[in-house]
């Protein structure tokens, strides 16, 4: 099977102009990826179904992923001549920005009449809180449409032009989306009988204070 | 020879000890009080719910089955409704979108009747405990008679909770403050259903059944 970036070079030629990002993956395992506009997708995605040398005809896993915020530092050295007239210095510039997060779909595509595979598509959300629909690839894949429907109710995502686009797990009155990485979940489990890390963190609150302890001696094992 | 003299029967004999039955017991005289076999007989037919929830309710098969024949014990009749069953084994993981069900299966049953939690999650959400969709616990919504520790555990141990359950029934006296909740007026027996919310059950707890454990008290390492 071709590779990533042959893969992208043909969709190129195929749709000028689409959105086509390689994405490396530096693990051995090397399945780099390619993310995909929103215009498109749903071309792109039914090419890669119907094309001879590709038929990709399986899509087996429907993945969400969550990316948070997160503040980049980037240093950068800047040569600050001197204004005695001596060699210039080498200064480090340390300065800071703030990368957007998103959310993201990830598809693994199987051939299998062919027999090969995976092909990875990304689709990107514009941001975490109001861009957050992408695509649907169910009217291609059949079987996206459960996996969908799960990134919609753990993560968030809308997609566009899902034919049934409910939440699969939680029930229907839910509000939150529990695989995003800030969620907060029900406080509702008291004391743990080993905690540590977060664990003991949070069973700290239900502890009484310090000063209280002879109070609470009654209650248990000290 | 001359026989003694009849001693004349006291007007209010003390009533038999235990012991005193066992003896006549062992000469072939069956004596009985209705307490005893009113309960004798409801421990002897406790028919299970044919009910099952997870990986623990493979064991609860099993120990259903010819190799650990849970008919020994005379309960071999799983009911598959629950106005015919009178111990409601809870076997399994409960999830927050399964507990309503659970709690109006547990109403649904008409007393006498008996909950054993099975396993480490119906005890206290097990290794799910600190996730956000598993019940931690079912005696947070229904009373419990009998936990059974284990992950899952074996059908030996199944069969030890229900004779524990027996045992505890015979133990039941059937008047007085100590009579089982069935034969009192002032009990109610009814649980609350929760009702699916934006974020959690509500309510998250029954608090005539349950109440959070003492905090336990930790020493801080110094």
């Amino acid at each position: 099977m071709e590779t990533v970036e042959q893969l992208r070079d043909r969709l190129l030629a195929r749709f000028p102009g689409a959105a086509l990002t390689v994405v490396t993956n530096p693990s051995p395992s090397a399945q780099h990826s390619l993310v995909i506009g929103h215009a498109q997708a749903v071309e792109i995605a039914t090419f890669l179904r119907d094309d001879p040398a590709l038929r990709l005809d399986q899509c087996s896993n429907v993945t969400g992923v969550d990316w948070p915020d997160k503040e980049v530092t980037e240093t950068t050295k800047v040569t600050v001549p001197d204004p005695a007239g001596g060699p210039a210095k080498v200064v480090a510039q340390t300065s800071k920005r703030l990368e957007p997060g998103y959310l993201e779909v990830v598809y693994h595509l199987y051939s299998i009449s062919l027999r090969h595979g995976p092909v990875i598509l990304r689709l990107r959300t514009g941001n975490r809180t109001d861009q957050v629909s992408v695509p649907s690839l169910t009217p291609v894949w059949r079987s996206c449409e459960f996996q969908e429907r799960e990134v919609y109710d753990l993560y968030g995502v809308q997609f566009t032009g899902h034919p049934d686009l409910r939440r699969i797990l939680m029930w229907d009155g839910f509000q939150d989306h529990p695989m995003r990485r800030d969620y907060v979940e029900p406080d509702d489990y008291q004391w743990e009988p080993t905690p540590h890390g977060e664990v003991m963190a949070k069973a700290k609150q239900h502890y009484p204070a310090a000063p209280a302890a002879p109070a609470a001696k009654e209650g248990g094992a000290a | 020879m001359s026989e003694p003299a009849p001693t004349p029967a006291p007007a209010n004999p003390a009533p038999l000890t235990d012991a005193e039955r066992d003896e006549l017991r062992r000469h072939g005289i069956l004596l009985t009080s209705l307490q005893e076999i009113y309960n004798w007989g409801r421990s002897r037919s406790i028919w299970p719910l044919n009910f099952g929830l997870a990986c623990c309710a493979i064991e609860m098969i099993a120990a259903s089955m010819a190799r650990f024949d849970i008919s020994r014990f005379g309960s071999e009749v799983f009911r598959p409704s629950p106005r015919q069953a009178d111990l409601l084994i809870v076997s399994g993981t409960v999830t927050k979108k399964m507990a309503p069900q659970v709690i109006r299966l547990w109403n649904q049953m008409p007393e006498p009747k008996y909950c054993i939690a099975m396993g480490a999650c119906a005890i206290s959400g097990g290794p799910f405990k600190q996730g956000y969709n598993v019940l931690k616990g079912i005696d947070r919504f229904i009373p419990v008679d009998i936990y059974i520790p284990g992950c899952p555990p074996r059908p030996e141990a199944l069969l030890n909770g229900l004779v524990q359950l027996q045992a505890k029934i015979q133990g039941q006296p059937i008047a007085g403050p100590d009579a089982p909740r069935h034969l009192r007026d002032d009990i109610n027996c009814d649980c609350p259903v929760p009702e699916f919310g934006a974020h959690d059950l509500e309510p998250s707890q029954n608090p005539t059944v349950w109440q959070p454990p003492a905090p336990l008290v930790r020493t801080e390492k110094a």
